[in-house]
């Protein structure tokens, strides 16, 4: 029996631009990530993955506006609480966060350790700087870090290093959910593996008992989740397994997003990447209907009269489509046998 | 390789050393180079490891310390501005950053009408002008009439690599010069940049050069592979034979590093 670490309700959250247009970047999202997995989102860019990873924490900030729906951590309501008890009660000890570019919110003044004793002090005033080193340096070692890292500069460090450093920061305070927005997406391969390699080991030792991993990248997506939920234009538009989602996608854009993964293997050659024409809609006024139909290659005159709901699929999958799962394997197939020709 | 085909450039102990004393570093290290008419090669490497020194060497943008350039069979002279002009109407090149690869002052017009003038379009009625960026801009998917009037800063950076292969189709270069040009673009857009720039390839008949840390990227798209460690080539040959039959330890552990999907992917060895 596993507990669900956190629940999201139907969230939707906007942004209100200085025209006082609003902008719904999350629009009903409701998404359940249990104790000891991982979920992975995957989409373009300017899908609104990054605002769902800001909207998840219960911290908005102008021009981040919450508007309905529900936030539970750990059996823990959190909407509506007041931003600052959010930041101090919740932040870093319940929920944390890695941005994309992690490795700049360092302060290249100070030391490492330095900035290791705000983070802590921030949140428990009472404890000695000694004990706070000794914290740290159990947890670096743990994760493999060297020791000597907390007297360093940032300077000091290469990119890689400062964001494992940074990573090992967030998870201090023990958080229950990490939330990894691209944390990868700034280095090369091998330090991507480095990377990659202590989010698992973050999770085998039980440092954190659930991660959300948002990334472009699918097959880094594939080699990291347990779960992928795809997401296009604020919408989630298919949930399944990572195997499922990636191997046998249903909606017609994911079937498009991992029909463009590139990977070193053999018979890459042999198949035509699939790109999907035209941009993704602008959130101001998004397409009546369906929101991928202007791009859909499968788009009927149904599409666009009202919006789609979540379809169940086989298994605990659901996708965002009015044509029916048998009738969609028939499409795919076909032209699958078409590529191949 | 065919011998029919006609050598395009090739390179011969090609070096670049920065500095000098102890704070000497040999970015390029006598590197060979040998490219044919129509062919997609790649250069493979980490950051640091040359890659980007070479390329700029190639185009000429910085002086090279050792070795020879041959264009064409003749060597290479860039001695003066107007020579150096006549030698980028062969080879151009597409950047990394689409955002800083434009003169932030002039138009979108003002871009594509300076290819056309480059190519000898410099009399043209303007109604042939519009007609031909209409063209280049409809082959990478944009709207023309929704450009003019338009800075590049103005454009996503999809768009923005989208408007530098519609430079690239009204020059006609014949060797193109890729740096990296898909790794700040997501997914998505890859393959569409990817298609465009194949389907380029296909219709002026070009020579690309394709500079990526990519090694999936790398076989996707090219004929011949070169792996660059160093500032040096550790390994080159056809990309089936260096992609999926590795021999250097080194291109094992960049194959090794990257995710795979098909395989297990192994993430003991860091």
């Amino acid at each position: 029996m596993s507990n669900t670490m956190l629940e999201v309700r139907e969230l939707t959250t906007k942004y209100i631009t200085r025209f006082r247009e609003d902008v719904y970047a999350v629009d009903h999202v409701s998404l359940k990530v249990e104790e000891g997995k991982t979920l992975g989102i995957a989409g373009e860019s300017g899908c609104g993955k990054s605002t769902l990873a800001l909207s998840l924490m219960g911290y908005y900030f102008p021009p981040l506006h919450y508007t309905s729906g529900e936030i539970i951590i750990d059996g823990h309501n959190i909407t509506g609480m007041d931003p600052d008890v959010v930041r101090k009660m919740i932040l870093g000890a319940e929920i944390a966060y890695i941005p994309q570019a992690a490795m700049n919110a360092l302060n290249p003044t100070q030391k490492i350790i330095h900035f290791i004793e705000d983070v802590i002090q921030e949140h428990d005033l009472y404890v000695t700087k000694k004990d706070i080193y000794e914290r740290a340096r159990i947890l670096f070692e743990t994760l493999g870090l060297p020791a000597e890292v907390l007297q360093k500069y940032p300077v000091e460090l290469s990119g890689g290093m400062k964001q494992r450093t940074v990573i090992a920061v967030s998870v201090l305070l023990l958080p229950k959910v990490l939330i990894a927005d691209e944390p990868s997406s700034a280095l090369d391969v091998t330090s991507q593996k480095m990377v990659i390699k202590m989010l698992r080991q973050l999770m085998e030792t039980g440092l954190i008992s659930s991660m959300i991993f948002i990334t472009h990248e699918l097959p880094l997506l594939y080699n990291v989740t347990d779960d992928i939920m795809v997401m296009y234009a604020g919408q989630i538009v298919e949930k399944g397994t990572a195997q499922e989602t990636v191997f046998d996608p249903l909606h017609p854009y994911s079937k498009g997003l991992m029909g463009s993964i590139i990977v070193p293997e053999k018979g890459l050659r042999d198949v035509k990447l699939a790109a999907i024409p035209g941009v993704p809609p602008n959130l101001k006024n998004p397409p009546a209907g369906c929101r991928f139909a202007p791009r859909c290659k499968y788009v009927r005159e149904e599409c666009t009269l009202h919006s789609i709901p979540m379809h169940e699929a086989a298994g605990r999958r659901a996708y965002r489509c009015i044509i029916p799962e048998k009738e969609l394997r028939e499409i795919y197939a076909k032209e699958a046998y078409r590529n191949a020709r | 390789m065919p011998v029919e085909k006609e050598l395009y450039l090739s390179a011969s102990g090609l070096t670049k050393v920065f500095g000098f004393g102890r704070q000497k570093t040999v970015a390029v290290d006598h590197v060979d180079l040998n490219l044919y008419e129509g062919e997609v090669i790649s250069i493979v490497g980490e950051s640091g490891s040359g890659k980007t020194t070479l390329a700029k060497m190639l185009l000429g943008l910085i002086s090279t310390t050792e070795g020879d350039i041959y264009f064409q069979g003749k060597k290479r002279d860039i001695s003066t501005h107007r020579k150096k002009k006549e030698y980028w109407k062969n080879i151009q090149a597409i950047f990394q950053d689409p955002f800083s690869s434009y003169n932030i002052f002039n138009k979108i017009d003002t871009v594509l009408l300076d290819c056309i003038h480059m190519r000898g379009g410099r009399k043209f009625p303007y109604a042939k002008k519009v007609e031909l960026m209409t063209e280049a801009c409809s082959f990478v998917n944009l709207k023309f009439e929704e450009l003019t009037n338009k800075y590049p800063f103005e454009l996503s950076g999809g768009q923005m690599q989208r408007l530098m292969i519609a430079r690239i189709f009204l020059l006609k270069p014949k060797i193109l010069l890729a740096d990296e040009p898909t790794s700040m673009i997501d997914a998505c857009s890859r393959a569409t940049i990817l298609d465009m720039l194949m389907q380029l390839r296909k219709e002026i008949g070009m020579t690309i050069i394709f500079i990526t840390h990519d090694i999936g990227l790398a076989y996707y798209v090219s004929d011949s592979v070169y792996i660059m460690e160093h500032g040096k080539f550790v390994e080159s040959g056809s990309a089936d034979d260096v992609i999926l039959r590795p021999k250097e330890p080194y291109t094992k552990r960049l194959l090794n590093d990257v995710p795979k999907i098909y395989e297990e992917w192994d993430l003991s060895t860091v």
